[in-house]
């Protein structure tokens, strides 16, 4: 009988943010749709242990981050200063992302620690709780927490050194958008 | 008889004063919210760009798979 019509519907539903999740971890749109892909195969293959009613959006995501974090830990021996790397990946390729007006943003968050830019995107992009998020990751709420602190603090001090002014000059959309997280 | 703040307790607002003083780098709301706001543009701009095809047709080919039995 295959996959059920509505399981496979909210497999597709999750994916454009699957992608912008998985371009945030690995800078790179190509190697982000080959993470997307390997994540869709090992859910089918284990999509009995998906509990109907749970969002299947957090367990897809939990799937990309731990396959991607394996990944990584496995390039890490491969790369020296794999940060480094990928800040560099990114600044050959500046189009990759598709705009060019988000380079700057880009490069300074590619130089946050990896454990600190996921927390700050799932919880300030994707739309996920500090619960949801600490879920994904396997770690603490407050774990989370302060890595999304620091994350902030952090971006906040990369983008000023270009000068804090420069960037982001939409005021209406900033008013709206009060530092908070979306959720 | 009562005007005097009972000792040990401040109020929240200076509280919260007191403390920002005391971090070096305490991020101002705007800064804070061009920060959100360009890392939300950055993330939507590729959540509008919907489902490439080839996820579509890989779910297909999962699917299929999954019909006949594990090639």
């Amino acid at each position: 009988m295959g996959i059920d019509e509505s399981v496979r519907q909210a497999i597709l539903g999750a994916v454009p943010s699957l992608r912008a999740f998985a371009i945030s971890l690995c800078g790179s749109v190509d190697r982000a749709d080959d993470l997307v892909q390997e994540t869709l195969v090992r859910a089918l293959a284990n999509i009995d242990s998906f509990q109907p009613g749970t969002n299947m959006a957090a367990w897809l995501f939990t799937i990309l981050r731990n396959h991607f974090r394996s990944e990584y830990r496995k390039r890490r021996r491969e790369v020296e200063d794999s940060d480094g790397h990928y800040a560099e990946s990114l600044k050959s390729q500046p189009d990759q992302y598709g705009r060019v007006e988000f380079s700057e943003f880009r490069a300074a968050l590619a130089k946050l620690p990896t454990d600190q830019r996921e927390a700050l995107v799932l919880v300030g992009a994707s739309g996920f709780s500090y619960e949801e998020a600490a879920h994904i990751c396997g770690c603490a709420v407050g774990t989370i927490k302060s890595r999304v602190n620091r994350a902030r603090t952090r971006l906040a001090e990369l983008m000023s050194i270009d000068g804090a002014e420069d960037f982001g000059p939409d005021q209406a959309t900033r008013a709206v958008l009060v530092g908070n997280d979306r959720s | 008889m009562n005007d005097r703040k009972p000792p040990g307790r401040q109020n929240p607002m200076e509280a919260a004063a007191t403390r920002n003083k005391k971090t070096p780098v305490k991020l101002s709301r705007e800064i804070q919210a061009r920060l959100g706001q360009q890392l939300r543009a950055m993330y939507d701009d590729v959540v509008e760009q919907g489902v490439p095809d080839r996820f579509t047709e890989l779910l297909n080919r999962l699917d299929d798979s999954e019909n006949k039995g594990k090639p």
